[in-house]
């Protein structure tokens, strides 16, 4: 009886010393494992940055990121202060003459503060996010449209696979022209240049959800559509119930990719075009020159990066909550 | 009975086009069906069973002769002629509830109050005993219980015919008796006319009033006609040794293996000895 006993706790001790064993594993591979990897990549970024000279001084480590990156907040909360401290004084004022007299002439003027890196970042996001919106709103229904329809395709097709590897930068200066060309007004809503990026993004980001969705819709189980047809579902209940819901996983794969590609081509377009962004911010310090520009460049690069990341697991959150189909949310 | 027929298929021939000119797949297909009777296409695989059933459901055309329902003729598929696919066909976006809902709103539109349409959904998902899982999607339940709500969505259409293209065939063998019996149970009930579709020869003679053979194709037609005069309610534990079951049973295997004996080509020289031992009397041969 004794000896069962004991047979019984080794086991229960193995099967413990297993979940141990699992439990640190797991852990080796979802904390540790990373953070080895960046470890290693920082060393060998600090080693490497330090062997090359530029004009500007050294390539910037990881060190030198980190204080730019500060000093970029810093600058940032500086300039809010100003601004502040701007709008005070200007409220102040006219207070005061209002008081004197109720009639003054009063004048109310916009702080001009040079826009911030994180300002930048905002413009970004707020360009590249209309870009992207307005790509799907055109790219998701006529995606549709070649996909229910074969003649519709052959008739495209050719026009959209010369068009899709056309890079921004041929695109940026005849946007540029129609854009001043056609979008006067007197007060106008948006900024010029603002309208540029977004077009520019647009053209260049249509085309995975353009092309994902048609092969979609196009794949849709002959099986699925013997049902509507038994059912006598009309085109636009045939779109809504049975084709839409059974291409969302492709649909989504593709925009995806648009969201990717739209934030490489935005920070390409601002750069060339000059427009207010994360790519103006890193061709002006290019320009600029001082010791600290590359360390600023990079730490650019670092956020749009990180931004790029984040919009894309944002794309796979809202395709988790939105597709019927979990298994294509994998990856 | 009721003499005039109430689904009549009627010199039906197909053709479909390929590559080496048309392919004649059915010639000259005559059936007359009455109200409420169960009807099985039997035949070997590549005969053209689906084809008849897909003409009936309007989804193919026939290029000559044609199908009435009621005296009018067929000219596109419709809810009053329900099809239980194969492989179910279940939108796997939508739940059990929602896949019987979609049916059921497209055909009582504007003739059922809501209340009655929730009424008649969870009717007849409780006809095939799936009540218990109202709110399940299609992957979350088994490969039986998704051809009952397939069944349910069809029923539900309140069809004149019910065409089931093998509606069993993807399921083990305990899963389909289980099925059977309720299929069974359903057409007492409701008396639909249904015409389906099989490979097995149990399940055509437990099931059907008529039995329609099919010969091989191409060019395939209607070979011979058996009429089932088995008493209902059926219980396929009794019949096994019922002398007149067996004897349906053997008529049907010798109809299927013996007058229209498919040649399988196991290896080259092998298909040239059956073919000249193949009946003469069989219009064409296929080597598969």
């Amino acid at each position: 009886m004794s000896t069962s006993k004991l047979t019984l706790q080794t086991d229960k001790s193995a099967s413990m010393l297993q979940n141990l064993d699992e439990k640190f594993n797991n852990f080796l591979r979802i904390v540790a494992l990373p953070i080895i990897g960046l470890v290693i990549f920082m060393l060998i970024w600090n080693i490497g940055a330090k062997q090359v000279d530029t004009s500007l001084g050294k390539f910037p480590g990881p060190v030198e990121v980190l204080q730019q990156s500060q000093n970029l907040i810093s600058e940032h909360l500086e300039e809010r202060a100003r601004a502040t401290a701007f709008y005070e004084r200007q409220e102040e004022r006219n207070a005061k003459r209002l008081a004197k007299d109720p009639n003054a002439p009063v004048k109310w003027r916009e702080y001009n503060g040079r826009p911030t890196f994180i300002d930048q970042i905002g413009t970004s996001l707020i360009t590249v996010l209309a870009g992207f919106i307005l790509a799907t709103l055109i790219a998701v229904p006529l995606g549709i449209c070649i996909g229910l329809s074969s003649s519709l395709n052959s008739a495209l097709n050719p026009i959209i696979q010369i068009f899709k590897p056309v890079s921004p930068l041929a695109w940026l200066p005849l946007v540029t022209m129609v854009v001043s060309a056609v979008y006067v007004s007197e007060d106008p809503m948006f900024a010029k240049s603002f309208i540029t990026s977004l077009i520019t993004v647009s053209l260049c980001c249509l085309w995975p959800t353009l092309l994902n969705t048609s092969v979609g819709v196009s794949s849709i189980s002959s099986d699925l559509q013997n049902v509507s047809q038994v059912l006598r579902l009309n085109w636009l209940t045939h779109v809504l119930k049975i084709v839409l819901p059974s291409s969302v996983p492709m649909i989504f794969t593709g925009m995806r990719l648009s969201l990717g590609i739209a934030w490489m081509v935005l920070i390409a377009a601002e750069m060339l075009a000059q427009n207010p962004g994360l790519g103006k911010f890193v061709w002006d310090e290019f320009q600029n020159g001082s010791s600290n520009s590359l360390g600023r460049i990079m730490v650019a690069v670092v956020v749009i990066g990180l931004i790029g990341f984040c919009l894309d697991r944002m794309m796979l959150m809202l395709q988790r909550w939105l597709s019927w189909d979990k298994t294509s949310v994998a990856r | 009975m009721n003499s005039k027929a109430h689904l009549e298929i009627s010199g039906v021939s197909i053709e479909f086009p390929t590559p080496n000119g048309p392919f004649q797949a059915l010639d000259n297909v005559n059936l007359k069906i009455k109200k409420g009777e169960f009807i099985s296409l039997i035949g070997h695989s590549g005969c053209g069973k689906s084809t008849v059933l897909n003409i009936v459901a309007g989804l193919y055309q026939a290029t000559k002769g044609g199908v009435l329902l009621d005296s009018k003729v067929v000219t596109e598929p419709g809810p009053e002629r329900a099809v239980v696919f194969q492989n179910h066909s279940l939108l796997p976006w939508l739940t059990t509830y929602q896949n019987v809902e979609l049916a059921v709103k497209q055909v009582f539109k504007g003739k059922k109050s809501k209340a009655e349409m929730k009424e008649w959904i969870e009717h007849n998902l409780s006809l095939v005993h799936m009540s218990h899982a109202l709110d399940k999607r299609p992957d979350e339940i088994s490969g039986g219980m998704k051809q009952r709500v397939g069944i349910a969505r069809a029923l539900a259409m309140e069809p004149s015919v019910l065409l089931m293209d093998e509606p069993f065939g993807a399921l083990d063998a305990l899963t389909r008796a289980h099925l059977q019996d309720s299929l069974m149970e359903i057409q007492a009930t409701l008396g639909n006319t249904v015409i389906m579709i099989t490979h097995d020869v149990d399940e055509a003679v437990l099931l059907s009033d008529r039995i329609v053979m099919m010969t091989n194709g191409p060019s395939a037609t209607v070979g011979e006609v058996l009429d089932i005069e088995l008493e209902r309610p059926r219980d396929r534990i009794a019949l096994a040794d019922h002398e007149k079951y067996n004897s349906y049973r053997q008529q049907v295997l010798s109809f299927l293996y013996e007058k229209q004996k498919k040649v399988e080509p196991i290896n080259p020289a092998q298909t040239n000895l059956s073919k000249v031992a193949s009946k003469a009397d069989e219009p064409k041969q296929v080597s598969a």
